[in-house]
């Protein structure tokens, strides 16, 4: 480790394991923050794959295992869990998307469980797992990919991606530039509708991505804040009832990234 | 250098503070007509209930985002950098 004062310890704990072409020339992975920073855009955090893949297929499996042996007349526990997700999933689309699209419904349930999974990870303390794979010879682990703002760009430009996509296939190209230039305020004014539409179309993954990067992002810096400037027999004052209002900011923000994902989708399904 | 530094702790004390300032008065205000809606009509209330905390994030989350681009500024200035 080499944190040794507060700063050190925080800086450290905030940066990515990356991956990408050092300034030598090489292949390898970043030793400092200033090397990471000269990667550039073509460098890999590899601790943020690693974990978000792992909780992806966390969710895949546990939800295909339970699928496999549902039962109707004497269902487990965790098949019930799992059907009270479903539902409220199944409920929260029912109620904001009125289109007919059989994707919905399953990528909602996949980014809510999903982003749970991942945000859950917070409440690991800070820590294990870097100090256990400090041991292990890696320099830095960040564990919790929603704290990386790679990581929530991908899923919000994904979204965007699907976004225009459903526009253009349920409206036409025609149906979709004519919503960007003439929707406020007629054709009279048509380079004032297109600024003012395309800043609102580029604000939502913007918006979206960097609510849920800022709320996991600042939970996890004062948890590290924590454990850098309180002495270790006081830290569990702080960091418990940190931890446990942190428990509804992890699931307020997935409900709310699935809540708008599916509101965003039914507006490229409606027409005006 | 020294300036930079100032400067950047004057700005990120001033991103909580009004970041703080502007989401307690939404959250009161929304918290308020929460509960005044739920004594009119207490029947509406679950459906008032999601609706809320779906609010309370948004609203949230705009000084939050402020909060973490403050916390940057402290602990691993960006402007420093530039300096070299």
């Amino acid at each position: 480790m080499a944190g040794q004062t507060p700063a050190e310890y925080i800086s450290h704990h905030i940066q990515n394991l990356t991956y990408g072409v050092k300034d030598s020339g090489e292949l390898g992975f970043a030793g400092s923050a200033a090397e990471a920073k000269n990667m550039g855009f073509m460098a890999l955090n590899v601790d943020t794959m690693f974990w978000s893949v792992s909780c992806g297929i966390l969710f895949c499996w546990f939800f295909r295992w339970i699928a496999g042996k549902v039962s109707i007349s004497s269902p487990s526990k965790t098949q019930l869990f799992v059907e009270l997700i479903v539902e409220m999933v199944s409920g929260s689309v029912k109620d904001a998307f009125h289109g007919n699209n059989k994707l919905i419904a399953p990528l909602a349930l996949t980014i809510f469980v999903w982003i749970v999974l991942m945000n859950l990870l917070d409440l690991v303390p800070v820590d294990f797992i870097p100090y256990a794979s400090y041991l292990a010879g890696i320099e830095y682990m960040k564990i919790v990919p929603t704290t990386d703002v790679n990581a929530t760009f991908g899923m919000s430009l994904s979204i965007f991606a699907l976004m225009i996509f459903y526009s253009i296939k349920v409206k036409g190209l025609g149906g979709f530039f004519g919503e960007l230039a003439f929707h406020p305020f007629g054709k009279m004014l048509l380079p004032v509708n297109l600024v003012l539409e395309l800043v609102s179309l580029i604000a939502k993954p913007l918006s979206l991505s960097l609510r849920l990067f800022g709320n996991m992002f600042a939970g996890e810096l004062v948890f590290v804040l924590i454990a850098a400037l309180v002495p270790f027999y006081l830290q569990f004052l702080l960091s418990v009832p940190w931890a446990i209002f942190h428990i509804l900011v992890v699931t307020l923000q997935a409900y709310i990234f699935m809540m708008l994902t599916i509101v965003y989708l039914g507006q490229s399904h409606e027409s005006h | 250098m020294e300036q930079i530094v100032a400067f950047s702790a004057l700005a990120s004390g001033i991103m909580i503070g009004l970041g703080a300032l502007g989401a307690g008065v939404g959250i009161g205000i929304l918290g308020s007509k929460f509960l005044e809606g739920a004594a009119r009509q207490p029947e509406l209330v679950p459906m008032l209930q999601a609706r809320m905390f779906l609010m309370l994030g948004l609203t949230d989350a705009v000084p939050i985002i402020s909060i973490a681009f403050a916390a940057l500024l402290m602990f691993a200035n960006p402007f420093l950098g530039q300096v070299g």
